[in-house]
């Protein structure tokens, strides 16, 4: 170990991660003066003894340590409250497990992994256990009391079956078992009546098999389910083990645990026979998958059950096909015949292939390098004299090796063996070394492994960038453009991303010019907004051309600033202004008002006064009054036009009113047009006039609308008094065309006869005259008239117009 | 016909246990049901409405599960409005990404007909990003576009969005080959001219007469000559509709009646078959002897519907203003026409229309007509389209001259050819062949558009755009000098395309040997244009 530690590792609070995780220490937590001189001492090691980091403990007592899934450390003190520290002993945040907890106080914790994530489980003072199945999505539970309980119970152990997480807990001979909601005593099958009281229990790895250990020595072995026994066994030692845990290999039939006292280790399986070790030193137990880490002070060992191809390879005088391989490639290094003789008896029995299997299976077992490459090679050897044998088994393990060989190098300290590093993954091993900051390392291993870009060089890029961002000692410049240097256009980083962390770390600056970096202005906007730029990130929300973004910017920045501020910043982005002005006009009419003041548009305005004397006024006073206003902006805006034609809308909406009082009759909101057309219709001729005057309404619109209401009206005989009132500035064709459209042909004739010549054909055709059309035409001398008049006629009927209008054509023709 | 009913109609909905459908609209919902949801696009509006119904039935004591779904996406906005009006809590909102709606064969809309006033009226570039991402889907399914031209500012910044979205998205594209060779960006305000104009190809005919909506149209009992109303699906399957679609309004009769004849004959040859033939007719022929005759019977209908309709406004009286207003001459007499079209009262949009292409063609309004044709407008339709007015003004359709700019159309016309680079040059294309197609029928002037055609034709004017002078925001990719045998072409009309547009590029493609794909924001018409600029009464 590279650690260099002064106290016993009995007198510190000491948890190790799993996987080959690191070691938290906590020093003088147990003395109970509390001079500012002995604050406890939190320290982190990696798990081959270098020091990471270490913090003086200025909180309050702790009761546990424990590693979350994504080691972190979790500091779980007396008053309920946990705290989640990273490697490097930086404070992340806390959560408290409630109040019960807090009254009570935490007696015992301990801290578990289940397919849920990282749990931490409680006893209080009370006796009653609290717990939750993921710290990272807080939901307390907490358990069923146990009935009778007066004491803490001597020992107990969190189980997960079924994905339901129940506690199991040992009080003097008696076993309980709670789950959600109910507590039951339960009896392990087959354990003796006189194995006396519970001391210790112990839960593998993956929750399947449970030991414990009663104060007459005994050990019963057996499924965590309590269904079945798998074995017991009688040790001479009594005094309550230190600590206890499974050392089983995955898919193995061979489980065993191993027990450690004081200065004593024994394992202790399915057999009468036990394994003891004698400790030099305390040590400490950290189960693992497939076996054990024990650390000592100066030593950190490894037990496991050796695995079958290892075995068969270097047992003593074994003949497995393995073994025989790799001494067939010793000989052949030496030079020596014996090498035909082995790797003739290996392929005599027919079992090659199974020979190179077992060597490369082994190696991966193997720890020591050299060890590795000579059952590498001798794999390799053995590989010549097979064909067809797959070549990816030999080239992954070979590259596997590669790196579990470099991460196992003390200083990185990760020593993983292949079973767990396959279970672990390489996607979280590179994880954890970014965590561990071992950013080149991890790239070379995405190098050498190939990995994609994506997944690969690029996250650890990104990792590092936002650690690098956290440098204070560095310029902003200096950051940003190391950044940039490193990471430039690699796909998959989010410069956003960096960014945010820089602004997390109180640099606002250095945060902006890596924005600039981002290539999507989508990206830059939320965090310009956070940091307060609103400017900058409307600009960025307008190039980006994205409405949503925009419209979140301009909302966000309406909030933001007080109105005028807001007002000019608008000013200045068109596009924005016309997004915040839609707004408005749906939500906030008043502001609508305010923005075309401030900008003095009064065009918009008096638009904005027209439409509500339509829309929002319903009396005629408001109405008048906003379209008084209206006019008032018109004329502003200089927009003579529109301010006469509002001035003629008030005129004609009071007219309407007073029509509407004297006649008792709808008129409002018809348009003038109309006004004057119902007037009409309703016989009151006289205020029709006064409307055509007073409007200065166009003489040939008044003799349109006049015939037309007078037709539907059908009054012909006011019609006739009219049409010779004066020369009509439309002609008499359209008396004509209303009189036929009312089908009145006997008053549509009259008006026929009073065309001009022009107007005649068609006026004649118009009442069915084709006989006096004909003539007309003949007599204009006009062929397209007369054909006119040809494509009206039908041959039964009018056959003698049509030998007229031929006759003439003729002539025509000739002259 | 919705855009819904064309992806789930009402029965396929009632499978899936929706009881009712509502449109969205000021209206209260009545309904015992205990779940409401609702389908909208992302708008304040909409927002109020949802918040109207949920205050509603908290005000009655009424506990309901109520779920939105934007479309194409959410915006923040319509979070804040909920948040504001107190019921963002009672609310589940999901997103529906829907971009394009296949309306034919080579027709693709994204059914956002407010894409138009949004944009060019109340600049709003929300649907920028929705168009882009539209381009994008397409680029994912039909391979990288090769070449891509845009005409506009929107046209550029829909590239733009576009281009960002497919460097991000890059990568995960495997290099394919590009099946579309071209595309084309277009902003509907680069060319208004066309729009504006009447249509009379027959399927522009049948959109101004009787509106399709998403490619189907409701023949009313005056086609149908029954007492029912069918709803017909107008695309490429339609046998007969295909065939008339492209052609101008005055063939379509004598198409009509040739078909008719035709299909007697065929009916008639049953005479005299035996039996055997004869089952083998009804069984094999028949059916779609009957289906022929169905259709063709509606598009008589229609016909004859738009004949009556047509002749009654004096169709050609309007054809022969809006000519000599294209022509530039005869102005004086145009306006009172319109004058005339003002004071009875035909139609405001109509009316209105003919004053837009007045001015768009005058290059505005002298200042006396602005003016007494405001005002005749005003007296006759109301007040409130002083708004109308004003919209106009701001989208540049209806203008006042600015003095000394007397321009006849001609010279406005060669003055944009300068002002709108290549720009006006294309759409001229556009124009005179879509004018052109117009007249073709009655003049028999096809030949005028074939002898002109090199100067039509797309080499002439990607030379053009392509040209430094000209192609400051038209992006050239790569050049593929490999050209496909069929060229695939996608036209993108930002703010809508018209009917005729689309008959006159499908004539443009079919001479030239060109497949030509439309994207359009929604299928537009000079009706559609103007009411979207209308400023009703609520």
């Amino acid at each position: 170990m590279a650690w260099n530690l002064k106290e016993d590792l009995r007198d510190c609070l000491v948890a190790a991660a799993p996987y080959g995780g690191p070691i938290a220490l906590l020093k003088n937590n147990f003395r109970k003066e509390k001079s500012p001189g002995s604050r406890p001492l939190l320290e982190i090691y990696s798990a081959s003894g270098v020091p990471l980091a270490s913090v003086l403990w200025k909180s309050g007592q702790v009761v546990e340590l424990g590693w979350t899934a994504s080691e972190d450390l979790l500091c779980i003190q007396e008053d309920g409250t946990v705290l989640i520290y990273n490697l490097f002993c930086e404070f992340k945040r806390h959560f408290s497990m409630g109040n019960e907890v807090l009254q009570n106080h935490v007696r015992e914790a301990k801290v578990f992994h289940t397919e849920y994530g990282t749990g931490v489980a409680i006893l209080t003072g009370a006796h009653r256990f609290s717990l939750t199945t993921n710290i990272d999505d807080l939901k307390l539970r907490r358990m069923p009391e146990v009935p009778g309980l007066q004491k803490l119970p001597s020992c107990w152990a969190v189980l997960s079956q079924d994905r339901v997480t129940i506690i199991l807990l040992a009080v003097g001979q008696d076993l309980y078992l709670l789950d959600n909601t109910s507590c039951s005593v339960v009896t392990p099958p087959g354990i003796s009546p006189h194995a006396g009281a519970y001391v210790q229990m112990a839960v593998s790895f993956n929750y399947r098999y449970l030991a414990l250990f009663t104060d007459t020595g005994s050990i019963w072995m057996g499924t965590s389910s309590l269904k079945e026994k798998l074995g017991e066994f009688n040790c001479d030692f009594r005094a309550p083990p230190r600590q206890m845990v499974w050392c089983t290999r995955p898919r193995s039939k061979q489980r065993a645990v191993v027990v450690a006292w004081d200065r004593r280790l024994l394992v202790a399986g399915n057999s009468k026979e036990c394994i003891q070790f004698v400790l030099d030193e305390d040590s400490y137990l950290v189960p693992e998958l497939d076996g054990v880490r024990i650390f000592s002070c100066t030593t950190h060992e490894f037990l496991h059950e050796i695995p079958e191809a290892s075995e068969e390879i270097f047992k003593i005088a074994s003949m497995a096909p393995g073994a025989l391989l790799l001494e067939a490639q010793r000989e052949y290094e030496k030079q020596s015949q014996k090498a035909d003789e082995y790797l003739r008896e290996i392929k005599d029995q027919n079992l090659l292939a199974e020979a190179v299997r077992q060597c490369i299976e082994a190696a991966g077992y193997e720890h020591e390098p050299e060890t590795q490459k000579s059952l590498l090679r001798a794999a390799s050897f053995g590989k010549c004299f097979l064909d067809k044998f797959p070549p990816e088994s030999f080239v992954w393990m070979c590259r596997d090796l590669r790196v579990l060989n470099a991460i196992r190098d003390y200083q990185i300290g990760v020593p993983l063996t292949f079973a767990q590093y396959k279970q672990l993954t390489i996607e979280v091993l590179l994880d954890r070394l970014v965590l561990r900051r071992l950013y080149p390392l991890a790239i070379k291993i995405c190098e050498y492994l190939r990995l994609s870009e994506f997944q690969g060089v690029s996250r650890i890029l990104a990792h590092w960038a936002c650690y690098k961002v956290q440098q204070k000692d560095k310029s902003d410049e200096e950051v940003a453009h190391a950044i940039n240097q490193k990471l430039g256009d690699t796909p998959g980083i989010s410069y956003s991303e960096i960014a945010a962390r820089a602004y997390d770390c109180g640099r606002t600056e250095l945060a902006i010019k890596l924005l600039e970096y981002e290539p999507r202005s989508g990206e830059q906007v939320p965090l310009l907004l956070k940091m307060k730029k609103s400017q900058l990130a409307l600009n960025k929300a307008i190039e980006s051309g994205d409405t949503d973004l925009v419209y979140t910017v301009v909302l966000h920045v309406k909030n933001e600033l007080n109105r005028g501020t807001f007002f000019m910043t608008l000013q200045k982005q068109p596009v924005a202004l016309s997004l915040y002005r839609q707004f408005c006009k749906h939500q906030e009419l008043e502001t609508l008002k305010d923005l075309y003041n401030q900008d003095d548009d009064h065009q918009e305005l008096g638009n904005f006064h027209v439409h509500s004397s339509y829309s929002s006024e319903k009396r005629i006073e408001g109405r008048v009054a906003a379209l008084q206003n209206a006019v008032d902006e018109y004329y502003k805006a200089k927009n003579e036009f529109a301010a006469k034609a509002t001035e003629d809308q008030i005129k004609l909406l009071r007219m309407q009113r007073r029509l509407q009082d004297e006649l008792d009759k709808p008129y409002i909101d018809y348009s003038l047009h109309d006004t004057v057309y119902n007037l009409i219709l309703d016989g009151h001729h006289k205020r029709a006039e006064q409307l055509y005057r007073d409007f200065r309404i166009p003489d040939k619109r008044f003799w349109w609308l006049k015939i037309s209401a007078l037709a539907e009206r059908e009054d012909w005989e006011e019609m006739e008094k009219f049409s010779k009132s004066k020369k009509s500035p439309i002609g008499y064709l359209p008396f004509v065309e209303i009189c036929m459209k009312h089908h009145n042909r006997h008053e549509a004739k009259k008006y026929a006869a009073r065309v001009t010549p022009e107007q005649r054909v068609k006026a004649h055709i118009l009442v069915r005259e084709l006989d006096q059309a004909a003539d007309a035409a003949i007599e204009h001398k006009n062929e397209n008239e007369m054909n006119l008049v040809l494509s009206k006629c039908t041959a039964a009927t009018d056959s003698s117009v049509v030998e007229k209008i031929n006759r003439a054509k003729a002539q025509t023709l000739k002259k | 016909m919705s855009p819904l009913d064309r992806i789930a109609n009402v029965s396929v909905l009632k499978q899936h246990e929706v009881d009712k459908l509502y449109k969205v609209e000021n209206k209260p919902i009545v309904s015992t049901s205990d779940q409401l949801c609702f389908l909208v696009r992302p708008r304040i509006k909409n927002m109020k409405y949802v918040a109207d119904i949920v205050n509603a039935d908290k005000a009655m004591g009424r506990s309901r599960k109520y779920k939105i779904i934007f479309s194409p996406q959410k915006f923040y906005i319509c979070e804040l409005v909920l948040e504001e009006e107190g019921i963002y809590g009672d609310v589940s909102c999901d997103e529906w990404a829907f971009y394009l709606l296949p309306l034919d064969e080579d027709l693709l809309s994204m059914e956002l007909p407010e894409f138009f006033r949004d944009y060019f009226l109340e600049g709003d570039q929300r649907w920028i990003s929705t168009v882009a991402r539209a381009l994008q889907l397409l680029n994912s399914l039909f391979g990288p576009f090769a070449n891509t031209y845009g005409i506009g500012r929107c046209a550029k910044m829909v590239y733009e969005v576009w281009r960002e979205l497919v460097e991000e998205s890059e990568g995960d594209s495997q290099a394919r080959r590009p099946e579309i060779s071209h595309v084309f960006l277009m902003d509907r305000d680069v060319d208004y001219v066309t729009a504006l104009c009447s249509q009379v190809v027959y399927e522009g005919l049948v959109d101004d007469t009787f509106r399709i909506k998403c490619g189907s149209v409701d023949f009313g009992p005056d086609v149908t000559s029954s007492d029912r109303s069918f709803k017909v699906l107008l695309n490429a399957q339609d046998k007969v509709f295909s065939e008339i679609r492209n052609e101008h309004f005055s063939n379509v009769f004598g198409f009509l009646s040739q078909k008719a004849r035709n299909l007697q004959t065929q009916y008639d040859r049953r005479r005299g078959m035996d039996i055997k033939q004869m089952k083998n007719f009804v069984s094999q022929e028949l059916k779609g002897l009957k289906q022929e005759h169905r259709l063709l019977s509606l598009h008589i209908g229609a016909c004859e519907s738009i004949m009556k309709k047509k002749t009654k406004q004096d169709f050609q009286e309007l054809l022969k203003t809006e000519h000599s207003l294209l022509e530039g001459f005869d102005i004086r007499e145009s306006t009172s026409y319109i004058e005339e079209h003002i004071d009875r009262q035909v139609s405001p949009s109509e009316s209105l229309r003919l004053m837009c292409l007045l001015s768009v063609t005058e290059n505005g309004l002298i200042p006396k007509d602005y003016r007494s044709l405001k005002t005749q407008y005003l007296q006759s339709y109301g007040p409130e389209h002083l708004l109308t007015f004003h919209n106009l003004k701001r989208i540049g359709l209806l203008t006042e001259q600015a003095p000394g700019e007397t321009l006849t159309a001609v010279e406005s016309k060669v003055s944009k050819l300068v002002t709108d680079r290549a720009a006006g040059k294309l759409t001229d294309a556009f124009n005179s062949l879509a004018r052109k197609s117009n007249f073709r029928g009655i003049s028999k002037k096809l030949g005028l558009v074939l002898e002109r055609k090199g100067w039509l034709g797309l080499e002439e004017v990607v030379r053009l755009l392509n040209g430094n002078e000209f192609a400051p925001t038209e992006p050239v990719m790569e050049e593929n000098p490999a050209w496909e045998a069929q060229r695939v072409i996608l036209a993108v009309f930002l703010g809508g395309c018209t009917f005729s547009e689309i008959s006159a590029l499908r004539f443009l493609g079919k001479e030239k040997g060109y497949k030509f794909i439309f994207l359009t924001t929604a299928i537009t018409s000079s009706a559609r244009l103007m009411d979207a600029m209308l400023e009703a009464k609520v």
